[in-house]
């Protein structure tokens, strides 16, 4: 199945796209869509403490499972106002 | 005009105390006229950030979130301080110096409520909205990162009504 990866600020840079689109294996969580992320672009990696989640834009945990068509973002720590 | 909205256009301050200001009452708004306080709020782009010297900013957003981060502090201030009317536009894309990045204007019967949660809107803000600036300086540029965004975080949520209470 596949999802939609959005990446905001520097998690965009790092990856250099702000979308992007991956198979998952069935059952997967928002953490596997992570890790998976993580092993393609390692500088991902120290985020992994500090990032929030969401599922179809509305704010998630980590240990969310995903389905085929959702919209996963990662959200590195904010910095509004 | 919406109470809630984040857009690329300069923030109308005037049109959104117009906006507060006659807000027709629906189920949980006070009634007109019952009001005595208008607070606002506008935070500028400064020209320096940790000893740099700062050019200008670039903020963006995930819009979609951002407007259900802004509509779940709405609802936190309806809960905390009834009666309490909140409008919150954030600009996103490149801002230069004194320009204003948010507006927040509140609306109470009295002046304390008013300051109160206007004080919580940007602390929550800061905290939860999924938004973020990109600081071009004198000699490179540099992603702000500060809070990791939890809404459900209750110890945050504790700190900004503290922030709003001195």
């Amino acid at each position: 199945m596949r999802v939609t990866v959005k990446l905001f600020a520097r998690l965009r840079d790092i990856a250099g796209a702000p979308e992007l689109t991956r198979e998952t294996a069935p059952g997967a969580t928002i953490g596997a869509v992570w890790q998976q992320l993580a092993g393609e672009f390692p500088d991902l990696a120290p985020y992994e403490r500090s990032i929030s989640s969401a599922l179809n834009a509305d704010y998630s945990r980590m240990d969310a499972i995903v389905r085929d068509g959702d919209e996963v973002a990662f959200l590195p720590p904010v910095s509004g106002g | 005009m919406p109470l809630l909205r984040i857009g690329r256009e300069p923030l109308n301050l005037e049109e959104m105390v117009a906006t507060i200001s006659e807000q027709k009452s629906s189920a949980s708004d006070p009634a007109p006229g019952r009001d005595g306080a208008v607070v606002v709020f506008l935070g500028l782009v400064r020209n320096h950030n940790a000893g740099r010297s700062v050019r200008y900013l670039e903020y963006e957003a995930y819009e979609p979130l951002a407007l259900k981060a802004f509509q779940r502090i709405a609802d936190e201030i309806r809960s905390r301080w009834p009666g309490v009317v909140v409008a919150l536009h954030h600009r996103i894309g490149r801002l230069e110096i004194s320009e204003a990045s948010i507006a927040i204007v509140t609306r109470s019967a009295h002046r304390g409520d008013a300051y109160a949660a206007n004080r919580y809107t940007i602390e929550r803000v800061k905290q939860i909205a999924p938004i973020w600036k990109r600081e071009f300086f004198v000699g490179g540029d540099v992603w702000i990162e500060g809070a990791t965004a939890d809404p459900d975080d209750v110890k945050a949520r504790a700190e900004a009504e503290r922030a709003a209470c001195v």
